[in-house]
């Protein structure tokens, strides 16, 4: 079956992203096909290369890279939300003069669009929130 | 875009202005009404006071968006249903909301309203009749 | 058509639970995980709203109840537990999933 996956909130503060991930590394699992997924609100900050847990921790953001890099996922980084909080890639440092990039370069920032086409295209959208 | 038309549900639980949720929510229906779905919108719990009327920002610093529901005619989103008991819980009636509209093209572009009071049970069977209900 | 609702928010913080257990239609589950599996213990405020609900199934991710340390055995009767697999088996079992985020 073809899943979405819509992420809300940010790394740590929430369990969101690591329900998400959880889901997501199961639906694969079982062979699923996972279409998109899509990080909206602060689930924007799941993308930046930048962050740096404690060693004992899990690394969110590399963590969802690596499933992406495993299953060529296509991590979509809301633009207008990422815009709002900072989450620059080199389109965005040069069109909005910015000094510094920070997005990790498995995601890829994109418009609204994505989602709605994602929900389209998908059998299942299934969203992890607050 | 696509050949295929869904139903979509935006189900709206959040109060304005306390968190960014209704706002970039409404976001999304913005973007969302060029794909040809379609769409409904739903303000149940705390969502309906995101259509209250008499929404004013100029001592708060954030911006008003009050006004955007009003255009969600102009980009035919015009089904939008407030839940009766979510309004009654909350001490809030009708009167309190937005007039919201938007104008048939087919009956000479007559003036019609967009929101319809349900029940929670309407609505209940609403959610059922759709394809994908986005939550934010 | 029959929907998953999804509720991850305590029964005792927000209205989530509460919200979904309004709109939840016979044939339909309700899958409580994150902080929404307070919601499947016995002897709680909740509790008389999970029995109540006429031909809905509940069901509680069981990582979440364990990261928690709750026992199964104190699990409402008739809350099944399941992995993330399961999870991912409720959302193709019913038609779409519905978050009460």
């Amino acid at each position: 079956m073809k899943f979405s996956i819509q992420i809300n909130e940010g790394p740590y503060q929430h369990q969101a992203s690591d329900s998400a991930y959880m889901f997501t590394k199961a639906a694969l699992d079982k062979g699923h096909e996972i279409f998109r997924v899509f990080f909206y609100h602060d689930g924007v900050g799941n993308s930046t290369r930048l962050t740096t847990p404690p060693q004992d921790d899990r690394n969110i953001v590399n963590r969802w890279a690596d499933l992406g890099k495993e299953h060529d996922l296509d991590l979509v980084v809301c633009v207008a939300a990422a815009q709002r909080r900072g989450i620059v890639d080199d389109g965005e440092a040069e069109r909005n003069g910015k000094d510094a990039t920070n997005i990790h370069p498995q995601f890829r920032i994109s418009g609204l669009g994505q989602l709605i086409e994602a929900a389209v295209q998908s059998e299942r959208l299934v969203v992890f929130g607050d | 875009m696509s050949e295929m038309i869904k139903n979509f549900l935006y189900l709206n639980r959040r109060a304005p202005y306390g968190t960014i949720y209704a706002w970039e929510s409404l976001e999304v229906v913005l973007i969302g009404a060029a794909f040809d779905q379609k769409v409904s919108l739903a303000f149940v719990d705390d969502g309906v006071y995101q259509i209250v009327k008499g929404q004013d920002t100029s001592e708060s610093g954030f911006k008003n968006f009050s006004p955007t529901y009003s255009a969600l005619g102009d980009y035919d989103v015009n089904q939008l249903y407030v839940e009766r008991e979510s309004l009654e819980e909350r001490g809030l009636t009708l009167d309190d909301l937005m007039p919201l509209t938007w104008e048939d093209e087919d009956e000479d572009w007559a003036e019609k309203d967009s929101i319809r009071v349900v029940s929670r049970a309407e609505l209940a069977g609403m959610i059922k009749d759709q394809d994908v209900v986005f939550s934010f | 058509m029959s929907e998953l609702h999804t509720v991850n928010k305590s029964p005792f913080e927000k209205s989530s639970f509460d919200s979904c257990m309004g709109h939840v239609l016979e044939g339909s589950a309700v899958l409580l995980y994150e902080d929404g599996v307070y919601a499947a213990m016995q002897g709680t405020t909740a509790e008389a709203k999970v029995k109540s609900a006429q031909g809905v199934k509940i069901y509680v991710l069981g990582p979440d109840l364990k990261a928690r340390g709750i026992d199964a055995a104190r699990l409402i009767d008739g809350v099944d537990v399941v992995d993330y697999a399961g999870f991912v088996d409720l959302t193709i079992e019913h038609d779409k999933v519905v978050a009460w985020v």
